[in-house]
């Protein structure tokens, strides 16, 4: 037998104490939609999990009027302080229930457990905990003694990291007093609805935060809703600027946090093991679901080989499969849809005359699957190396100085986030700035913590999240 | 190894290094090789050290650590007595379950070779076939500090003796001097030492203690040095400094030992020696080494433990695999 064959390590599935019908969490309870009820489905086997609530316009309604009446009545009264209590309360809930959201997570995301339960989970109670110590500090926030919450937010989240979107937009939104309506993904609402099940369990105020399923219908029907006082969106740069248009004129305050097409630029004197790592990890962390992932590899020509070499040896050893099995290091592509767009892209990057390598490895028979795929011989004009594929696909080009570097860095209609590899901490600074890059990791990537703004440039969006600056995006000045 | 073997690596090192070894070509060579980021390589072995190895693959695993062990003793008070009790350990280490493999070899001082060798009468010999060799540590251990007659005297009588394997220790100071040239003059010399009458060699691990070199890009230099000095295994520690192995360190070597492989063609072994006290931690080790270098590496001539008490946590692990418990410290022998 092969050792390297572990045996089956599977997470348990009973910690689970799931429905079969899910309805929208709007006034502190669970009530039946008026839409059509829809499935959502574990992309690792195509196996029914549940039911979802649609929420119709209607709903909508509700939900923005018991955000609002929780605003006006409770919320809005109460001190920092009071605030701050529930926000610990549910960082304490997501952490004793850490295992169970980890584990509905990998099921209806197809994302593998050991992310879920090593980077999801502990950065949502990370952000729940660091946005608590801000509820009674606001008047440091930088605007002055006072500053007050918008009234309601409207949110709308992506798949690819269902409940650290969900931490993310919530936690500074509470945090800064406002109450918030909240739109899941379609294809991954659950662990927002566990999430709810927390909430009551913490015993926040009712409406404080309402969750409604659905899919675009549902989200653009929260963005476009005139009691929302602030919206904000994480997905595609289309929606995004489809959103934007809604918006405008409204008086709504906007945050985007759109798609990427980074570039994880690697010099010649990099820590050539650790920028493998850091390679396989920008862009093969989370499928490639990640839309600051290091998609675009710039490596100096001088050790493009060898680079190469390594880089292939290493995505031979990765694990994809179950995703939830502890040792599985790629799990399931979302959904049909997007394993659809992956395969689309990949095949034009082909045509357009790159060289495809695909990792060996066995594809599940059921399920959405995408084995780890790098093109080489990428020009900037390919597609592969301009559009966002949102998947394990990395596009491979070469620069020759840290002038061109820099300058193929920053030819791309995104500006979201970017690395940089080299073992020389002056150069680090010096490209670092001259990156048009919302974030810049320098021999690390896609590393996230809560005190850290995140957010983009150009059709990346406007707006950081994270931080004080993230606290900013919730709060004005006092009257 | 044979003379035309060693002969032919020397060659090698030398084309690899461009020139004779001294101090100024070692330095470019060295101190040419991509650096390590700390960050980077502490959080590769943290991921390779939550992998979860159950069932089948668990039992596997927990006899491939006791086939891989240098069942070691080496305290000042060691005597033959102690060395029997040892050797007995290392043939049969679980009393009541004599289809527990055999450990790889037992390590002493150069004065309890002959010890050992006398305790394993017909079971010494190739751990690759099943039997139990004998390691002797010299050249000074654990400081090395003395002089280059001394280390070689003390190498070519453990050999005399019967050791099939020497551990020797570089010279830390003259490492951190930048005095590569000495280190890679002692550790040559002493692998002349380790030839036997027959002309074969005895195999050599060079013990880098890790500790005492600090910085993870000392470490990727010592090793590569050792290796290109002609050592047949590199070694973490003596297990008298602390930190001894460690899980980044122990990565970082086998990197080494890839890329020299990649290079050349040639295996090195791996020792991580010193800390490492129970199964799960083992089982780290063994993950790391089948997911950096390959599995082939996990067999006595290219991998190994040096450990004590490690042994026994096996053991008990081992017998918990069958009977479904945990048994009591009392239920193992203590040596």
């Amino acid at each position: 037998m092969s050792f390297l064959e572990y045996a089956p390590a599977p997470e348990s599935r009973s910690i689970l104490n799931l429905r079969d019908d899910y309805g929208l969490f709007i006034d502190g309870e669970f009530r039946e939609g008026s839409g059509r009820a829809f499935a959502t489905i574990s992309p690792a086997d195509e196996s029914h999990i549940a039911t979802v609530a649609e929420a119709s316009e209607a709903d909508v309604d509700a939900a923005v009027a018991a955000a609002r009446r929780a605003y006006d009545k409770v919320w809005s009264k109460m001190s920092g302080r009071e605030r701050g209590k529930y926000l610990y309360r549910i960082a304490r809930l997501v952490q004793e229930r850490a295992r169970e959201l980890a584990v509905a997570e990998s099921l209806d995301n197809g994302k593998p457990i050991k992310e879920s339960r090593d980077v999801d989970v502990p950065l949502v109670a990370a952000w729940f905990f660091s946005y608590a110590g801000w509820a009674d500090k606001l008047d440091y926030a930088g605007l002055g003694a006072n500053p007050r919450a918008h009234g309601v937010a409207g949110q709308v989240i992506p798949w690819n990291f269902p409940l650290l979107m969900l931490a993310w937009k919530v936690a500074p939104a509470l945090a800064a007093g406002n109450t918030v309506v909240l739109k899941p993904a379609e294809t991954t609402p659950l662990s927002a609805l566990i999430f709810a099940e927390i909430l009551q369990q913490a015993d926040l105020p009712a409406g404080v935060v309402n969750i409604v399923t659905g899919a675009g219908a549902t989200g653009a029907a929260v963005v476009a809703h005139p009691d929302v006082n602030k919206v904000a969106f994480t997905g595609s740069t289309a929606v995004g600027r489809a959103i934007a248009k809604t918006v405008a004129g409204s008086g709504k305050t906007l945050t985007l946090e759109l798609g990427g097409k980074a570039a994880n630029i690697v010099f010649d004197d990099a820590p050539i093991e650790q920028a493998v790592e850091g390679i396989v990890n920008g862009i093969f962390f989370n499928q490639g679901h990640v839309c600051c992932a290091g998609s675009r590899l710039l490596v100096q020509e001088s050790i493009h080989d060898e680079v190469m070499d390594r880089l292939k040896s290493r995505l031979s050893t990765l694990r994809l499969g179950d995703p939830l099995d502890k040792n599985t290091d790629i799990g399931a592509i979302n959904s049909a849809e997007q394993l659809q767009r992956i395969r689309e892209l990949s095949d034009i990057g082909e045509q357009e005359g790159a060289e495809r390598w695909t990792a060996d490895c066995a594809i599940p028979d059921r399920g959405f699957w995408f084995a780890p795929t790098i093109f080489t011989n990428v020009q900037t004009s390919h597609r592969i190396a301009r559009d966002e594929v949102f998947g394990p696909v990395l596009s491979v080009l070469t620069f020759r100085t840290p002038a061109e570097a820099i300058e193929k860095a920053n030819n791309t209609p995104y500006g979201l986030s970017a690395g940089i590899w080299t073992d020389k901490g002056s150069r680090i600074l010096a490209v670092a700035d001259r990156l048009r890059a919302g974030v810049v990791w320098a021999n690390t990537f896609n590393k996230f913590d809560p005190t850290s703004p995140f957010g983009g440039y150009k059709e990346s969006g406007y707006g950081r999240e994270g931080g004080r600056q993230g606290l900013l995006a919730y709060l004005k000045g006092a009257a | 190894m044979s003379s035309t073997e060693i002969q032919r690596s020397e060659e090698r090192a030398l084309e690899l290094l461009g020139g004779e070894p001294d101090d100024a070509t070692l330095r470019r060579f060295l101190h040419g090789l991509p650096g390590v980021d700390a960050v980077g390589l502490e959080q590769r072995a943290a991921s390779l050290g939550t992998r979860s190895i159950k069932t089948t693959s668990k039992a596997w695993a927990l006899d491939k650590i006791i086939s891989l062990i240098d069942l070691t003793t080496l305290e000042g008070a060691d005597t033959p007595g102690k060395v029997r009790s040892l050797v007995a350990k290392a043939l049969n280490p679980d009393a009541g379950d004599p289809s527990c493999p055999r450990v790889a070899a037992v390590c002493v001082y150069g004065d309890m070779v002959p010890a050992a060798i006398d305790a394993l009468g017909a079971a010494h010999g190739d751990p690759d076939e099943g039997l139990v060799s004998v390691a002797a540590v010299a050249t000074a251990f654990p400081s090395g500090r003395a002089s280059l007659d001394i280390k070689l005297a003390d190498t070519a009588e453990a050999v005399a003796d019967g050791a099939d394997e020497i551990d020797m220790v570089i010279d830390r100071g003259a490492f951190l001097a930048g005095r590569y040239h000495v280190v890679f003059e002692q550790i040559a010399r002493v692998k002349q030492a380790c030839r036997r009458a027959d002309g074969t060699y005895a195999s050599l691990k060079v013990i880098l203690e890790t500790g005492e070199l600090n910085t993870y890009d000392n470490v990727k230099r010592a090793s590569w040095l050792a290796i290109l000095a002609g050592g047949d295994f590199i070694k973490t520690s003596t297990g008298k400094v602390s930190p001894a192995a460690t899980l980044p360190v122990t990565l970082l070597m086998l990197e080494v030992v890839r890329d020299w492989h990649r290079l050349t063609g040639e295996r090195i072994g791996v020792k991580p020696a010193g800390g490492i006290r129970t199964s799960k931690d083992a089982i780290k080790y063994l993950v790391t080494v089948a997911e950096t270098v390959g599995e082939e590496w996990l067999q006595p001539h290219l991998f190994r433990f040096g450990a004590s008490s490690l042994l026994n946590d096996v053991v008990r692990q081992r017998q918990k695999l069958a009977t479904g418990h945990y048994a009591g410290a009392d239920y193992v022998t203590i040596d």
